[in-house]
């Protein structure tokens, strides 16, 4: 249907990382700029139907991939997607769809684009609906609808699909009028990137796609109503400044919203020059490169023992763009008790929602975090609390034993593959065990590099997004899915997407046949009682890899670990390293639930 | 369990805590200003377009976030193109402070306030009672300035309106005669004098609110009767 290659064998790259920093101020005049290459192609022919307009206010938009599931009622979309220069990503199910979107989103900044039909289309959208409105990241679905005269009357394929999704969307639609439905596309392409971004859904009727319109798509662009504060007030800014500069103990805390507000420059540099220790959630790694000294990485229920510490005893936290998840902050009552909080978002609804802000900053990170670089005059006098941290860092190390003779332990895994790529390679998880290693046990140091399901935690989102991240990649970025046995088997069929669109990407499976997480909680929490958590027995994911024609590898001891790795990922094409670890391998340290992140537990008798 | 089940390093009771505390509400404590927030009853209003779903949107918000929302009414303005969505919450300042901010960020919502204490507050009800003793129901009607609206040989239907104290306080006087069945619209509500309500000008209260979440004391708000 395209003439277009897949992006692994595309000699140019796809985004310019340049093109990525005005996301925020980008209005309908940028999207005319992304098509400044355009203007000396012929101009695009007349829309005419309600389906062409809907591809137009894509193609307007500048979107080059989308990902979806063909169906009845989106038929028409389709149809006039055949004829467009967006490439299409034929996905082996709809759930695949939504977090390739949603990992296209993450890593290029750009809305990511799934469809799907009607009903069991939609429904199956949903769980990657709802991770990136857990996240923030811009998506925006297209579903299909039966014909206007058949809603509510319990079609065949009908679901009230905007009743479905609202409470997961940032906005949704159903597009009822022919004229309006390219716009209404169009919105919602602006609506899912602007301020805080999300998931925005625009539902299509049949007969709305399939009728005859000759009117163009509006520019992208959000409504009216939709008001975004850019810059925080001075006042306050004045005062914060003010407490960071009498800190004793300061600490940054980085959330998502550092990434996706391209503030991880200025939050860089601001830690840097005042030699403050940053924290990060789980959606800001990659933020502040971990390989630094004043990086204390991930804090919350599986953080570092050193970020824990240091968010607990800190007098001065400045956190951005976090809405405080209960897995960071473990009990309220016991959260930074100490600290008087400086809060940046751009939502405002994020601000003494969970934690008290005792400095309110609403706006955008990358503005407000620059008016608190202005503002601050003289960098805390805190040596000893940075003593302090480096002591917490080599007290509460994450170093492991790995005797030769043993099952291979999981983190040595991870740190091969870390070690087998570049510093800006891609890294996809499911959500577990495997997930927690691979926050902390691969050393990020650039944004867009890590893609997961935080706030949902969607197992099964490791395979789809590790495809949908290669699409947003540059070439010379590897793609590695580090996975669990039970994530994989959620949404393995999209390996057939991998091959078929001949995708690099290295998927690993870290397996110990336990739904593992689940196994841990169940000795601390359930004497041992290992309810539905205990498979006993996985299919060979070498052998099925290599049924769907990618390539298959397995990792039995640790002479298998290095040589395996590096063959895996230099092979062009889609890979898979079913690697059998230590069954018995737990995820530490461990805030428990609802628990003090200062006692954090190393070993299972501390809990 | 192995040292491979788990790190080294100084194990909890070894280690330094800090002394201070956060309440619920994510507060800290400072013992010299106790900040806890009580429940208090308030009025809401929300302009908003008029466009099918805003009402659900809305009443599901409340009901994901469990916001406790004690009754809600919308219906049309001036302009065709919007809708007013009066609520009465009653939350703890913090929970006021985010239904306002969570409404105001759905997207059909033009504008969000709270309205002052000495907003007026009107609520209309049906209330339909056996009519054996019909001149001392009349007589209670007339107490509360109720309509008479429908009468039969064995009911007759009031209209009261007001505020939310005056309905309850006629309701249970007129309960002596039995009542078969009541309707309320739940309270709508209007800044007073220039005072704007919730126009298309006026942005939301969200910098203010900042401020709501400092530990003030509130009391209970007055109705206007």
């Amino acid at each position: 249907m395209s003439e277009r290659a897949s992006p692994v064998t595309q000699p140019e790259e796809q985004h310019h990382p340049d093109e990525q920093h005005d996301e925020h101020e980008s209005t309908a005049d940028d999207a005319d700029e992304h098509d400044s290459d355009a203007t000396t192609e012929p101009t695009p022919t007349p829309v005419t139907t309600g389906a062409e307009s809907v591809v137009r206010a894509l193609e307007n938009a500048g979107v080059e991939y989308a990902f979806g599931v063909q169906g009845g009622a989106i038929m028409p979309v389709y149809d006039a997607l055949y004829d467009s220069e967006i490439y299409h990503v034929t996905m082996a199910h709809e759930q695949g769809a939504a977090h390739a979107a949603d990992a296209y989103g993450i890593v290029s900044g750009e809305p990511g684009i799934c469809l799907a039909t009607s009903g069991p289309g939609a429904t199956n959208l949903v769980t990657g609906i709802a991770d990136a409105d857990m996240d923030s990241d811009p998506l925006v679905a297209l579903t299909g609808q039966v014909a206007t005269d058949f809603v509510g009357n319990d079609a065949f394929q009908e679901t009230d699909t905007v009743g479905v999704t609202t409470p997961v969307t940032k906005d949704n639609t159903f597009s009822s009028e022919p004229d309006r439905v390219g716009s209404d596309v169009s919105e919602a392409f602006a609506l899912a990137r602007e301020g805080r971004p999300g998931p925005t859904l625009v539902d299509l009727p049949k007969d709305v796609t399939n009728a005859e319109t000759d009117r163009e798509p509006d520019d992208p662009r959000v409504p009216d109503t939709y008001e975004v504060q850019e810059r925080a007030d001075p006042e306050i800014v004045t005062a914060a400044a003010e407490r960071i500069e009498n800190a004793d103990r300061p600490a940054m805390l980085l959330g998502g919203g550092v990434i996706k507000g391209e503030a991880t420059d200025v939050c860089r540099e601001f830690a840097i020059e005042h030699e403050i220790p940053v924290i990060t959630t789980m959606p800001a790694i990659g933020a502040f490169p971990e390989d630094h000294e004043l990086a204390m990485e991930m804090a919350g229920m599986h953080g570092t023992g050193y970020a824990n510490m240091a968010i607990t005893h800190c007098d001065t936290l400045i956190a951005v763009g976090t809405r405080f998840d209960d897995r960071l902050t473990g009990g309220i009552e016991t959260f930074a008790p100490d600290a008087e909080v400086i809060h940046v978002d751009i939502d405002p609804a994020e601000i003494s929602k969970n934690i008290h802000a005792d400095y309110p900053l609403v706006g955008d990170a990358d503005t407000v975090v620059s008016q608190l670089a202005e503002a601050v005059d003289s960098s805390p006098k805190a040596t000893k609390w940075r003593a302090q941290c480096q002591q917490w860092k080599s007290d509460y190390s994450m170093a492991y034993d790995a005797p030769k003779d043993e099952p291979v332990r999981p983190e040595f895994v991870v740190e091969a593959l870390d070690e087998a790529t570049s510093d800006h390679a891609v890294v996809t998880t499911g959500v577990g065990q495997h997930q927690m290693w691979a926050c902390q046990y691969w050393t990020y140091t650039e944004p867009r590099t890590w893609v997961s399901s935080h706030g949902l935690g969607a197992m099964g989102y490791g395979l789809p997004s590790a495809i949908g991240a290669r699409f947003a990649a540059d070439d010379d970025q590897e793609v590695v899915c580090i996975d669990g046995d039970g994530s994989f088997l959620m949404t393995l069929q999209e390996l057939s997407v991998a091959v078929r669109e001949n995708l690099d990407i290295t998927v690993v499976v870290l397996n110990n046949e336990y739904i593992g997480m689940v196994r841990q909680w169940q000795d601390a929490f359930f004497e041992g009682r290992h309810s539905a958590s205990d498979y006993g027995w996985m299919p060979e994911f070498d052998k099925l890899a290599e049924a769907f024609g990618a390539q298959g590898y397995r990792i039995d001891d640790y002479d298998d670990v290095a040589d395996t790795i590096t063959e895996a990922i230099a092979y062009d094409g889609p890979s898979v390293i079913d690697a059998h670890i230590d069954p018995q391998a737990n995820v530490y340290p461990m805030v428990p639930s609802g628990g003090d992140n200062g006692q954090f537990a190393l070993t299972e008798d501390q809990l | 369990m192995s040292p491979k089940r788990g790190l080294e390093g100084p194990p909890p009771e070894e280690r330094p805590t800090p002394a201070g505390r956060r309440n619920e509400q994510g507060i800290r404590i400072d013992p010299e200003v106790e900040a806890t927030h009580e429940p208090r009853r308030t009025v809401i209003s929300a302009l908003v377009e008029h466009e099918p779903g805003v009402l659900a949107e809305a009443s599901g918000l409340f009901s994901r976030r469990q916001f406790n929302i004690e009754s809600l009414t919308v219906g049309p303005t001036t302009d065709e193109d919007r809708a007013r969505i009066t609520m009465v919450v009653e939350e703890p300042d913090p929970g006021i402070d985010q239904i306002k901010k969570q409404l105001r960020k759905l997207v059909p919502v033009i504008s969000v306030r709270e309205l002052a204490p000495d907003a007026m507050r009107r609520e209309l009800a049906l209330v339909k009672v056996d009519a054996e003793r019909p001149d001392q129901v009349a007589a209670v009607a007339d107490m509360y300035g109720a309509k008479t609206v429908d009468s039969s040989p064995e009911t007759a239907t009031f209209e009261v309106t007001g505020a939310r104290q005056k309905i309850d306080a006629a309701i249970e006087t007129f309960s002596q005669f039995g009542i078969r069945e009541i309707s309320r619209t739940g309270t709508t509500a209007l800044a007073r004098g220039t005072a704007e309500t919730a126009g298309p000008g006026s942005a939301t209260e969200v910098s203010s609110a900042e401020t709501a979440n400092q530990a003030q004391t509130y009391t209970q708000t007055q109705t206007d009767d």
